[in-house]
């Protein structure tokens, strides 16, 4: 970079430079993130160490460097790893989405679980186990790549009805939150006629989807997940760079040159499919999407949440709720844990108003 | 010197059901500042968001330098048009500095987002309107004034030919607009900045202006310099206003003083 002569530097403002390429970034949003992945290396390391068969901590780096005996192996990369591993993608996708989403809306209760996203895929999911299955036998294929195609497709379907519903010449975070609700309530009596509807066996296999849950996801759905999300982060964080403009008015957005509409619909439009994704793989886990971005942005000290933050967070958060949960009552679901924090959290949001709270 | 560089032709302009402005055409002409004067809703916001290409003409075209606005390519006309709504607005928690430097946007990449000649535009930007020593400071903490500067600033960063600006002394006390306007004329001066703003302050507006054009219902009733455009008769025609045209004492442009209905009661 030339020195720039008589002009006092911009301040808070570092810059990275990889050839020709350059990016802005304040101390505080690397450090976040650095510490907050040692963190999840930690909290990953106990929670594979847990079990019926306890492997001290050091044994399972060791194995997962590749030092195991057959026994270790088998248990973790059989067993423990997957659920772990899970936890992350899942994590680090809802984090993500939960920041564009609240970023674009401007509002941090703007996360897919309460626009609605969430219940969406769960229709879809749902719907296949209940009307797909032969009488409690879906099982196969079906169940390993169906249930997650399906919730997929319908949470990313939700996404376009969110954008077509909120859309009155341009998008308004506060509409967009309305009809996310709306949408929320739509889907979520939906399923739960569906299951009304569903024979006990399918049911049952539902409800335990519909809690959020990582114990049953296998190497056959940590496959694609994680194709899916090597192909969504990084389209998200390229076209992440509007975001900064798209937060001013639309006014203000069209004069920096960005073309507003396309730009905010692609960007919900991929928030969406992220969310969806993690939802198909394990199921609604609430509450992550929704304070992960809000605790990242208030560590690193943005006026946005901070995205790489945001990810490392979701993933830390889940790690961890799995990791509690398994600690404390085995047989629970992660998704009550945090459905459970998601509660008070989102009281806390509503009390403290727009202050403080942004996004 | 006198080449044109924006052009309105034939321009409808409106909203939903409503036309709004009818078949207007008007030149803005390279290094001079335009004020479009008018009372409320007479169109003057409206023609300045369809020049900066905010609003699509329903017909006629705007021209950036002879050629269509809306056919070039959005970020190319963000290169050389800068503009400032009225009362924009900016997320909590941002920084002076960081909003500035979203004024740069328009000159970035997505792996480039920061270059030397970034840091200089912001700078030089922050600099310009005294905002420097508040650049470390959050936006919804300044004073009216200062948010009114911080947001010029990052007009300024975005180092266009061209600047739009929509009421940019509206919420600001006499000291302020003063300033404002002074930097504003600084630009035209030292950059040759071509300059279109819209003001409800006539005197001022009489100051500042190059070519003044008065507006009413969406059609432009007279444009030129400020001492021609300004006259009692167009008062009565365009603000429906009993007034005065003096001579204003210190610029010599024309100074409006209203007579109010109270006075000439008492004074019958």
């Amino acid at each position: 970079m030339r020195p720039v002569r008589d002009i006092p530097p911009v301040p808070g403002r570092r810059v990275l430079l990889v050839g020709p390429a350059a990016w802005t970034f304040r101390p505080r949003t690397i450090v976040v993130p650095a510490i907050g992945a040692l963190l999840l290396v930690l909290v990953a390391a106990l929670n594979i160490a847990h079990g019926s068969s306890n492997i001290g901590l050091l044994d399972v780096l060791r194995t997962l460097l590749g030092g195991g005996d057959r026994r270790e192996n088998g248990i973790i990369f059989d067993l423990r790893l997957p659920r772990t591993l899970a936890g992350v993608l899942v994590g680090a996708a809802f984090g993500l989405a939960g920041a564009i989403f609240q970023t674009i809306a401007r509002n941090p209760l703007a996360s897919p679980d309460i626009l609605g996203i969430t219940w969406g895929a769960g229709v879809g999911a749902v719907a296949l186990i209940v009307l797909g299955g032969t009488g409690g036998q879906t099982s196969g294929l079906v169940a390993e790549l169906g249930v997650p195609l399906a919730g997929l497709t319908s949470g990313i379907v939700t996404g376009l009805l969110l954008y077509a519903l909120s859309w009155r010449r341009g998008i308004d975070g506060y509409r967009m939150v309305l009809v996310g609700i709306g949408l929320s309530a739509v889907g979520y009596n939906l399923v739960y006629w569906l299951l009304t509807v569903g024979d006990v066996d399918d049911a049952t296999r539902a409800t335990t989807w519909l809690v959020g849950n990582l114990a049953g996801v296998g190497w056959a759905a940590i496959g694609p997940t994680a194709l899916a999300l090597a192909v969504l982060v990084p389209a998200t964080l390229v076209c992440a760079h509007t975001l900064g403009g798209l937060q001013f008015g639309d006014d203000t957005a069209r004069g920096l040159g960005i073309r507003v509409s396309t730009a905010r619909g692609t960007l919900l439009l991929l928030a969406a499919a992220l969310a969806a994704v993690a939802t198909a793989a394990a199921g609604p886990i609430t509450f992550v999407a929704l304070a992960s971005p809000q605790i990242a942005l208030r560590l690193a000290r943005t006026a946005q949440p901070p995205l790489v933050g945001s990810m490392v967070l979701g993933a830390l958060l889940t790690v961890s709720a799995d990791l509690t949960v398994r600690l404390v009552a085995p047989d629970l679901p992660v998704g009550v844990l945090t459905a459970v924090l998601g509660a008070p959290y989102l009281i806390f949001l509503f009390v403290r108003g727009r202050r403080g709270a942004r996004a | 010197m006198s080449q044109t560089r924006l052009r309105a032709e034939g321009l409808r302009l409106g909203y939903g059901e409503r036309t709004v402005v009818d078949d207007l055409d008007l030149d803005i002409v390279e290094g001079s500042i335009t004020v479009i004067i008018g009372p409320n809703g007479c169109g003057k916001s409206t023609l300045l968001r369809a020049l900066g290409r905010l609003l699509a003409p329903r017909a006629g075209a705007v021209l950036l330098d002879g050629k269509r606005i809306d056919k070039l390519p959005t970020l190319e006309v963000a290169r050389v048009v800068g503009l400032l709504p009225q009362a924009p607005s900016a997320p909590e928690g941002l920084t002076v500095a960081d909003l500035v430097s979203r004024g740069r946007h328009p000159h970035q990449r997505w792996y480039r987002q920061w270059s030397a000649a970034d840091e200089e535009a912001v700078s030089r930007a922050l600099a310009m309107t005294g905002m420097d020593e508040h650049a470390a400071r959050v936006v919804d903490e300044l004073s009216g004034g200062q948010r009114q500067r911080a947001w010029i600033s990052m007009t300024l960063a975005q180092d266009t030919a061209l600047l739009l600006l929509d009421e940019p002394i509206t919420y600001l006390d006499l000291a302020h607009q003063v300033d404002v306007l002074d930097l504003v004329h600084r630009l035209h001066t030292e950059r040759g900045t071509t300059v279109v703003m819209v003001l409800h302050d006539l005197n001022l507006a009489a100051r500042y202006a190059d070519t003044l054009v008065a507006m009413r219902d969406g059609r432009i009733v007279a444009q030129g310099p400020p001492a021609e455009v300004l006259s009692e008769q167009l008062m009565s025609e365009v603000f429906d206003l009993d007034a005065k045209v003096l001579s204003d004492p210190v610029a010599g442009t024309p100074l409006i003083v209203p007579i109010s209905a109270h006075l000439r009661q008492s004074a019958d």
